[in-house]
Parts: C-alpha cells; sequence; structure tokens
C-alpha cells in the first residue's frame, strides 16, 4: 500500500554508528517514499535520535550508504542535509537561547543576508506560528523566556521554513498541549498530502497510529520489523520490548484481574 | 491606527505593548530591572568619573584635556573593537598587546628601515594580524585547543618576534613630518565637518525610523510610531552637538577618534545587520545549535579571531603614530588588560553571545578617562594599575550579576 505512494526519496542500507565501545546503531534499513509517514518507534536507547541525527548530518555513520533520490550521497554536515531538503525537529530542540525568535526561526538562512530584512522575516514567522496554532506572545523575546511547548513550537515551526522535501520529527509533541499537539498531527497530514516525507518519533502509540503509513521498530540499535497501524497494540508492545510478555503487558494483565 | 487587535503580532492578549515614549521608558526600566543592563553602568560610571576626578582637579574637565584624552583612546579603542568579536563567541585572545606591539615594530622596520612607503607597511602589518587570527582559528578548530592557552602561547611568541625585530637598537623612531605621525598627534577634523558628522546619527535614525515604521506598517505588523524615533533622534543629536561644540572648544575632533569611531559604526552594522552578525551571536549562545541550522561555525570562529588580530595590529600602528616610535615597550604593560577591560566595562558579557560594537567605543572611554584622571593627580602607575585592575573586577562582577538575573527573568 505505501509503495505505490510515491517514489522513493530516502534509502538506507547497512548504516551503523558506533560511539566508541557503544553500537548506538546496527545494519539500519529505512525507506522514506513521498508522501508517507514513516514512524519510527522504540525504546528509551533504542537509537532513534542517534538514526535521526546520522540523516540530519549532525553524525557521521560508521558504515552504511544512504542514497537520497536514486543517488547515494554523503551527510557530511547539518548543511549539506539541510541542502538536500532535510528539516529535523532534534530531541532538544537546539534552538539559541539569547537569540529572538525571529533570529531563531531564520538562523542560517536569513533573507537578505547583507542586510537582513527584519520586518519580512517577522511577517514569515507570524504566518508560520499561525498555521501551528502557536501560543507566543512576542517573537521579539529571546528564546530563553518562552515555555517548553512554545519552545518546541518554534522548532517545528523552523523546519518548515524551507520547504524541506522530508521532515524529521523526533518527540515533537513530548511537550505540547491538547491544541497544539491536533496541530501537528495536522500538519504532519499536510506535509505528507503536499508530497513530501515524515519520519516521525514517538513514545505515543495513538499519535503514531493516526498518522503513521508505516511503523518501523528499533530495537537496541537494529530493525525490529515493520507495521502498519492496522497492527495489533500489543504486537507493536512486542516488537518494541522484544518480549510477548513484559511489563506492559504484564500491568494490563493485572488490571483485567483486578477488574474482574 | 489600524484596529489593533488585526496586526499579525498584536493578537496574544497577555502582553503589555508599549506604545509612544512612555512604553519605551517603561520598556527600558523593564529591561533594566531584569538585569539586560546594556549601556547603563557606563554612563553611570563616567558620570562618577568625571564627578571625582573634576573636583580633585579641575583640568580633567577642560576641553583640550579631553581632546587628548581621544587622542589616546583611539589605539586601545580599535583593540578592544576587534576583543569585542572573539568574546562575542565566548573566547578570548589575551596576545593583543603583543600584537600591536609586534605591527608597530613592522612599521618602524618595513617603513623607516626599508623604506616601503608608510600605507604599505600598515596594510602588510594588519594582514600579518590577520595571519595570527588564521593560526589561532585554525589550533581551535582543528586541535580544540582553547583560546586562552593557544593565545597566551601568542603572547610570548609574539613578543619574542617584536624583540627580534627592534633588534639591539630597541625602538626605531618614526618621522615626525610623516603624515601617520601627523595622525596621531595633530591632525584635527575641520570643525563644520565635525559639526555635520555630529549631525549625520540623528538623521540616520529618523530615516531608518521612518522606512521602518512604514514598512512595518504596510505588512500588518505594529509600528512604535515616530514619537520615540524622534525622541531619540533629537537626545542623540543634541549629545553630539554639545560634546563637538565642547571639544572645539580646544583644538576639536581628532582624525584618529573619527576613523576608530567608522570602525565602530562599521561593526556595529556587521553585527547588528548582517547574516554574518547573527551567525557571531548564534555561535557565541548554543555553538551546537548554530552548526546544526546549517551556520559555518569554525568558518565563524576563524572570521573572529582574524578580525580581532587584525584590529589588534590596526591598534598597534595607531599607537605607534600617536608615539611617533617603535619601541619594545610597545603594547606591554596594561594594554592587554585595558582592551579588554574596555569591552567588558561597555557591557559585551565574557561568557559570549552578548554584546556589541559600542562597548568598545564607551568602555575604552570610561578606561582612558580612569588612566588620565589619575596621571593628573600625579599618581604612580603601580596605583594606576591596582585601580583599573579593580575597575575591571568590578565590570565582570557586575556582568557576572547581571547574567544571573536575566536567567531568572527568561532573558538568556
Ligand atoms: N554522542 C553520544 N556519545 C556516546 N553515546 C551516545 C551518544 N548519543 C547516543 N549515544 C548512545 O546511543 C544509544 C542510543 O541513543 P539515542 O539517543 O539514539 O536513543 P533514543 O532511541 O533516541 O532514546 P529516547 O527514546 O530516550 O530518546 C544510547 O545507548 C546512548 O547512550
Ligand atoms: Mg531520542
Amino acid at each position: 500500500m505505501t509503495a505505490d505512494k510515491g517514489e522513493l526519496i530516502l534509502k538506507l542500507r547497512g548504516v551503523s554508528k558506533q560511539f566508541g565501545a557503544v553500537t548506538a546503531l546496527k545494519d539500519i534499513e529505512l525507506d522514506v517514499h513521498a508522501g508517507e509517514v514513516v514512524a519510527l518507534v522504540g525504546d528509551n536507547g533504542a537509537g532513534k535520535s542517534t538514526l535521526i541525527k546520522v540523516l540530519a548530518g549532525v553524525h557521521q555513520p560508521t558504515e552504511g550508504t544512504i542514497e537520497w533520490c536514486g543517488k547515494p550521497v554523503s551527510l557530511d554536515s547539518p548543511g549539506t542535509a539541510l541542502e538536500l531538503g532535510i528539516a529535523t525537529v532534534f530531541q532538544d530542540l537546539a534552538l539559541c537561547e539569547n537569540l529572538d525568535v525571529v533570529s531563531n526561526l531564520f538562523l542560517g538562512h536569513e533573507i537578505n543576508p547583507w542586510q537582513l530584512d527584519e520586518v519580512q522575516m517577522e511577517v514569515r514567522a507570524w504566518t508560520l506560528l499561525r498555521e501551528l496554532a502557536a501560543r507566543i506572545p512576542s517573537v521579539r523575546e529571546p528564546i530563553a523566556s518562552l515555555s517548553g511547548g512554545q519552545r518546541q513550537t518554534v522548532a517545528i515551526a523552523r523546519s518548515l521554513l524551507l520547504d524541506p522535501k522530508i521532515i524529521m520529527l523526533d518527540e515533537p509533541t513530548a511537550a505540547l498541549g491538547v491544541a497544539q499537539t491536533a496541530e501537528v498531527l495536522n500538519l504532519i497530514e499536510r506535509v505528507r498530502d503536499r508530497g513530501h516525507g515524515v519520519i516521525l518519533i514517538s513514545h505515543n502509540m495513538e499519535d503514531v497510529r493516526a498518522v503513521a503509513d508505516r511503523i518501523v521498530v528499533l530495537r537496541l540499535g537494529q530493525n525490529n520489523g515493520v507495521f502498519t497501524n492496522e497492527t495489533s497494540h500489543q504486537e507493536l508492545v512486542a516488537a518494541i520490548t522484544g518480549a510477548s510478555e513484559n511489563s506492559v503487558s504484564r500491568r494490563m494483565a493485572r488490571k483485567q484481574e483486578e477488574a474482574v | 491606527m489600524t484596529n489593533i487587535s488585526d496586526q499579525l503580532d498584536r493578537e496574544d492578549s497577555r502582553v503589555r505593548h508599549d506604545q509612544g515614549i512612555g512604553g519605551a521608558v517603561r520598556a527600558f526600566l523593564d529591561r533594566v530591572k531584569s538585569g539586560d543592563l546594556g549601556m547603563l553602568p557606563v554612563f553611570i560610571g563616567l558620570l562618577l568619573i568625571s564627578v571625582v576626578f573634576s573636583s580633585l582637579n579641575p583640568v580633567f574637565l577642560a576641553p583640550n584635556n579631553l581632546v587628548n584624552l581621544l587622542f589616546d583612546a583611539a589605539a586601545i579603542g580599535l583593540i578592544s573593537l576587534g576583543v569585542v568579536c572573539v568574546l562575542l563567541l565566548g573566547e578570548i585572545d589575551l596576545s593583543i598587546g603583543s600584537m600591536s606591539g609586534l605591527a608597530s615594530a613592522l612599521i618602524g622596520v618595513l617603513w623607516v628601515n626599508a623604506g616601503l612607503p608608510w600605507p604599505f607597511a600598515v596594510v602588510l602589518a594588519v594582514l600579518a594580524g590577520a595571519a595570527v587570527g588564521l593560526l589561532y582559528g585554525f589550533l581551535r578548530n582543528k586541535f580544540e585547543m582553547p583560546s586562552f592557552v593557544a593565545t597566551l602561547a601568542g603572547l610570548l611568541a609574539l613578543l619574542g618576534l617584536q624583540l627580534y625585530l627592534l633588534g639591539s637598537t630597541g625602538s626605531i623612531n618614526l618621522p615626525y613630518t610623516s603624515t601617520l605621525v601627523k595622525f596621531g598627534q595633530i591632525m584635527i577634523m575641520p570643525a563644520w565637518l565635525s559639526y555635520i558628522c555630529a549631525l549625520l546619527p540623528g538623521a540616520v535614525i529618523v530615516y531608518t525610523g521612518m522606512n521602518t515604521n512604514n514598512r512595518r506598517r504596510a505588512a500588518n505588523l505594529s509600528s512604535p510610531g515616530m514619537s520615540v524615533v524622534f525622541a531619540k533622534a533629537i537626545i542623540i543629536t543634541v549629545a553630539l552637538v554639545f560634546c563637538v561644540y565642547y571639544l572645539e572648544l580646544g583644538r576639536g575632533v581628532p582624525w584618529m577618534f573619527a576613523v576608530f569611531t567608522v570602525f565602530v559604526i562599521a561593526l556595529e552594522y556587521a553585527l547588528r545587520r548582517t547574516k554574518w552578525g547573527r551567525s557571531m551571536f548564534a555561535v557565541g549562545g548554543n555553538a551546537e545549535a548554530a552548526r546544526r541550522s546549517g551556520i559555518n561555525v569554525r568558518g565563524i570562529r576563524m572570521s573572529a579571531f582574524m578580525i580581532c588580530s587584525a584590529f589588534a595590529s590596526l591598534g598597534g600602528v595607531f599607537a605607534a603614530s600617536r608615539l611617533a616610535s617603535a619601541s619594545q615597550q610597545a603594547g606591554t604593560g596594561d594594554v592587554n588588560l585595558n582592551a579588554i577591560a574596555a569591552a567588558v566595562i561597555g557591557g559585551t558579557s565574557l561568557f559570549g553571545g552578548r554584546g556589541s560594537a559600542w562597548s568598545a567605543l564607551l568602555g575604552v572611554i570610561v578606561i582612558q578617562a580612569i588612566s588620565n584622571g589619575l596621571t593628573l593627580l600625579n599618581l604612580s602607575s603601580s596605583l594606576r594599575y591596582m585601580i583599573t585592575g579593580a575597575v575591571l573586577a568590578i565590570a565582570v562582577i557586575v556582568d557576572s550579576l547581571a547574567r544571573r538575573s536575566r536567567a531568572s527573568h527568561g532573558r538568556a
């Protein structure tokens, strides 16, 4: 069902990443098509963020090939990835606290490099933030004065700025309110309908099922199956934790017993 | 005025939107309370210094003494301007004094001894500075060498090179009749030009203010209104015209200081209004975030070290022309400390990510005023060192306290 969605934009084969003695990723395979939402799920420390950072050019893979639109590429710096059209919302957001919202949104891609066009940037900032139903009092305050959710919204808005081909969101809704979470999910669907690819990392299975076309499970740095949103909850949890008998199923069983 | 809630940036009812002059004053007070002191400590400091020194010795405020003060301030000011660039990145350059001394030695050797035309010698000295900065940037980028270690090594190495160049004679006198020495000792702007220069900033403020206001209104953004712009322009114009008038009672405005001011304005523009400047603040605030935004962090670091050393060289050239000699003492003693102190006193943070080119200008006037005042009181240099050291310590304490206060007020 996904293969006919669109052409293959991103193809990873045998990607590994080693941090000294720690193997964070081993032999990872991942495909992303145009107009497709791929959810990346897994336990804490499974290597999801590391994979995203490899694709964002933040970390260099130890091994493996990355193909972009059929051509092998080397993502040797964040700039390269951004130029190709890979935008990222990092788990730690990566905002400059001393700069205001507008400066952060346009960081590295300012309008008119020799005489910054503050007015145009501010207008564009408000339009982007409005699309996300952002609750931000002023775009001229430094990021340091914003709440966690507001910062997350700014980071998401920034990833949309360059109209990327693929956008990667690392737990984008972790700190968001109800309305803002819904807006982000809407946004993910809008981005997909525009024919772009989305990689979504989330621990919230409800959100994942709501928007994902495919669910890729990572476990201990390795691929552990690809599922669709029709897969049952138990099956998914089993793939994430690596056993059908796990703390989640035990807890469920206990609750059922108590109910009886 | 359009309906306020229609404007793009006026939708959130929780924010107080300050309008007009009263609003501007209120916003300023809020900023100060939250630890965003800006230039305030400098003005208070200058006021204190003037009152204390002029009561001890009325000559302090005499027009010609102030003219001399400006002559003396230009060289250190230029060096301090470079320091602002490295401080913005949270780095430091401790070799600026040695670099300025080396540059003055280069002027002596290339111009007086080797007979090159002086403009040529100046350009070569500045290029030598940029090359040293390139080396520091390389050491920082390639080996992650903390800049204070690299530049501490540079301090000794450059001083050695300076002594080597000056050789056995120890100092080279520059010819008194040359333009370069006249520039450092007697050249004064014509009065009419000084007054025009004093009027210019006000005119520019009104012009850009009007432009911004119109563009913001056209883009459906709130505009602060022209009253604030006019008030600002009038205050600045009156202050500048008074300064020029007062200096004209003496010899007038030194060209040396005017050239320094032009560099300050150029750097301020580059820092506030260009992509390069934005990247400087970003790298100083959060280098990893800047890198992930696609900014060439290494390139930015490199540029900052190069600009710093180049300004230090130019400052050394100014100092040589002021003293009409290239000596072994040039750039030693308190030059390093004074240049760094000036930047910090002017409000550039040692912690990176905050500051402005103006801090070099205002800070150097404070430093030079203290040194000038103490000299008028016939105090020995030992006491001068101690007092300047104490002033630097106070400036750093103010910086740290303001930083803590900003953190608790969410202003980074
Ligand atoms: N810079 C690094 N240096 C060394 N080890 C690292 C580094 N970054 C990640 N790791 C290791 O790689 C593994 C995977 O980490 P990663 O951040 O990718 O997990 P994650 O799946 O995103 O987890 P979470 O759900 O908690 O965000 C962890 O064991 C972590 O300790
Ligand atoms: Mg993670």
